[in-house]
């Protein structure tokens, strides 16, 4: 198979582009389109927080992108741009050649990631050497600096330790410095940080932002948490039943959504101002997927849904940067307001 | 009538004690089995494991108030909250329940009153009987303390679905048949459906999508003011716990380390690790910004460091803090902390 010819200028191009992209699941009880004509891309260096609730296919997008989506699921539509080269028309040995090189991945459960009977440095020089021809000390070397790099005291020793041995925050820097061993061009993260304490959480939040700052690395960074995104991307996907409704810089979406669903994702996180006063919840829940209304799948939960939603809408651009899937969207009604 | 006096109760601060804990302990210990036993006998330098896992813990309710307990994991939150609710009998100490002691296992009293005090959990899928319709779950208990009698048991179990937000029509489903978010409904009827006045919600709503936790969340202040309710609200989400409480207990590695009303933990927290803990917490009203970090990870509560249990992770450690525990002292009108550097300004 030839290699997709390079960009015409490959410093302006995204490092990945993911064109309407369609992983379903062929389940005994129909057809999950978990993920269903899913765009973006994300530039060297940038952080894009991809959020959205249990079941909204934001994980299975992630898994996507690093071909790990096992039978009855399977990429059925779409294209994966990693720097030019589309992953979904790759061999499995071209795949791995790239995994863990070029594209990492932080799981919530850093068990995922770590054997639980090798030692740490036996998993570390492994993965250094599966990609890089170096003697067995350079790689134990290379293991050591970036065990320091996220902020593991006495690395030397910790290097002999079993998984079992670490703390659950300092298990997961492991994961993510065994992420970081080739650095990659891009990781992601898939709620890596759900599973742990305040204060720890923000330990690793810290060490991560300094990566890819200094790195380049891009990071796409899977989470139900908008406050963590806040703080974090650069720009923001919102997903809802295997669409993305909405997408743009960070502040736009989370000062002004336009698409009602993140405008009431926005609403239930509770906050200071809001303190002791009902929060403005989205009623209803999650639709399965399986049974999908037809039209706007959030047709049945919004206060905007009109006669209009029963048609599917397409994503579009509604200002510059700024798209989401709407019929109706909020700034709409402040337009009419005005 | 009730909510607007609930509400001036509140405004005024002096509601009457609802529960009073006073030094609370509660330790959980590894007995050694029986090659440890032989180990010991012979010299070997194995000992029984102790954990404190809450420390001589003082808190007072007030009627009416919501009071949110957080902490990280293993700080006794949970186990705290368990005491409060009568369903693990403290170490040490003695709760009061409306100036009753609610340990006095003899007292027909203390039977009454614990009835009144009930619990949410955090996990719905694991705190409801599997094999248990609706009905049963939400009505067992009432009719069993002869709250409501076999001809209005329908009505009744009927009232109290309707008031969490569940269809009546649903009540002969079993828990697998709903979603987490109306689970968390059906624990929050089977509580409120023997009457209490005061209910205990450990992480009730943590394990919920955020659009669900918001439900949930206004179906507790609903609730409170419908039904004249006081909360322990314990969670480890500080932004849940600024939302709905009006009084702020921080723990740490099973001691309280500061207390205040809700409005003074969250804008000048004493305590360092208070003053940490918020500065770690992602706000979404925050953009790009640099997380700041507390150093260091929480100590093993089964060998915690002595003096102030937070002094090897704190900014401020003075020598004192690493072999006096600092006691909880009043530092402001209605704010008490334990930290010994209120003692030097």
């Amino acid at each position: 198979m030839t290699v997709a010819s390079t960009p015409a200028s490959p410093a302006a191009a995204p490092t990945l582009e993911v064109r309407n992209l369609r992983t379903h699941f062929f389940t005994r009880a129909g057809v999950v389109k978990a993920v269903d004509d899913v765009s973006f891309s994300i530039g060297r260096g940038k952080v894009l927080g991809l959020v959205g609730e249990s079941g909204s296919g934001k994980t299975v997008t992630g898994f996507s992108v690093l071909g790990l989506v096992d039978p009855p699921g399977r990429i059925v539509g779409g294209e994966i741009l990693f720097q030019g080269r589309d992953l979904t028309k790759m061999s499995e040995a071209e795949m791995r050649d790239l995994r863990g090189n070029r594209v990492a991945m932080i799981f919530q459960d850093p068990m995922m990631t770590l054997n639980p009977v090798l030692r740490v440095d036996t998993q570390m020089i492994e993965t250094v050497l599966a990609h890089k021809k170096v003697s067995r000390e350079e790689a134990r070397q290379r293991a050591r600096d970036t065990l320091g790099m996220v902020g593991i005291p006495s690395p030397d020793e910790r290097l002999k330790s079993y998984p079992h041995q670490f703390s659950g925050g300092m298990r997961q820097r492991v994961a993510i410095a065994i992420a970081l061993l080739h650095e990659p061009d891009l990781i992601v993260a898939d709620e890596p940080t759900t599973a742990l304490d305040v204060t720890i959480q923000g330990q690793i939040l810290a060490e991560v932002q300094k990566l890819a700052t200094t790195t380049g690395t891009s990071l796409i960074w899977i989470t139900h948490d908008l406050s963590v995104v806040a703080g974090l991307a650069d720009e923001v996907a919102v997903m809802y039943a295997g669409r993305i409704v909405e997408k743009g810089a960070v502040s736009d979406v989370l000062d002004a959504p336009l698409h009602p669903y993140t405008f009431g994702l926005i609403g239930s996180v509770p906050s200071r101002n809001k303190r002791g006063e009902p929060l403005r919840q989205i009623p209803g829940m999650t639709p399965s997927l399986l049974n999908l209304p037809p039209g706007c799948a959030f047709r049945t939960r919004c206060p905007r849904a009109a006669e209009v939603c029963m048609a599917e809408p397409e994503i579009r651009e509604l200002a510059p940067g700024r798209e989401a899937r709407c019929f109706r969207p909020m700034n709409e009604a402040a337009e009419q307001a005005a | 009538m009730s909510e607007s006096m609930a509400a001036a109760r509140r405004a005024l601060g002096d509601g009457a004690p609802m529960v009073e804990l006073r030094g609370i302990s509660r330790r959980f210990e590894k007995k050694l089995d029986f090659a440890g036993r032989l180990a010991k006998r012979l010299g070997a330098g194995v000992r029984e494991e102790t954990v404190h896992a809450v420390d001589n813990v003082d808190l007072t309710i007030r009627k009416g108030e919501v009071v949110g307990l957080v902490g990280e994991s293993g700080c006794g939150k949970s186990t705290l909250g368990r005491m409060v609710a009568g369903i693990l009998p403290p170490s040490d100490g003695s709760i009061l329940r409306d100036g009753t002691e609610l340990l006095d296992r003899d007292s027909a009293a203390a039977r009454e009153l614990k009835l009144r005090t009930q619990m949410i959990f955090q996990d719905p899928y694991a705190s409801l009987n599997p094999r248990m319709r609706v009905v049963d779950i939400v009505g067992e208990a009432p009719l069993v303390h002869g709250i409501t009698s076999r001809s209005g048991f329908d009505a009744y179990v009927d009232e109290q679905m309707r008031r969490a937000g569940l269809d009546p029509a649903f009540k002969r489903r079993y828990p697998h048949q709903f979603s987490g978010g109306q689970r968390q409904r059906i624990g929050i009827a089977r509580a409120l459906a023997v009457k209490p006045d005061f209910i205990v919600c450990d992480e009730a709503v943590a394990a919920l999508d955020v659009s669900i936790q918001a439900q949930i969340l206004n179906l507790f202040i609903r609730l409170r003011s419908e039904l004249d309710l006081t909360y322990l609200f314990i969670s480890h989400d500080l932004g849940v716990v600024e939302h709905i409480s009006d009084r702020v207990v921080i723990m740490y590695l099973g001691r309280v380390v500061e207390e205040a009303s809700s409005e003074t933990v969250f804008a000048s927290p004493n305590h360092p690790y208070t003053q940490s803990l918020l500065a770690s917490v992602p706000r979404i009203e925050s953009r790009k910004r640099a997380f700041s970090v507390v150093k260091g990870e929480i100590p093993s509560p089964l060998n915690p460091p002595p003096g102030c249990h937070f002094h090897p992770r704190c900014p401020h450690a003075m020598e004192r803090c690493k072999v006096e525990k600092p006691e909880l002292k009043t530092v402001a009108p209605g704010q008490r902390s334990a930290c010994h550097l209120n003692d030097m300004a």
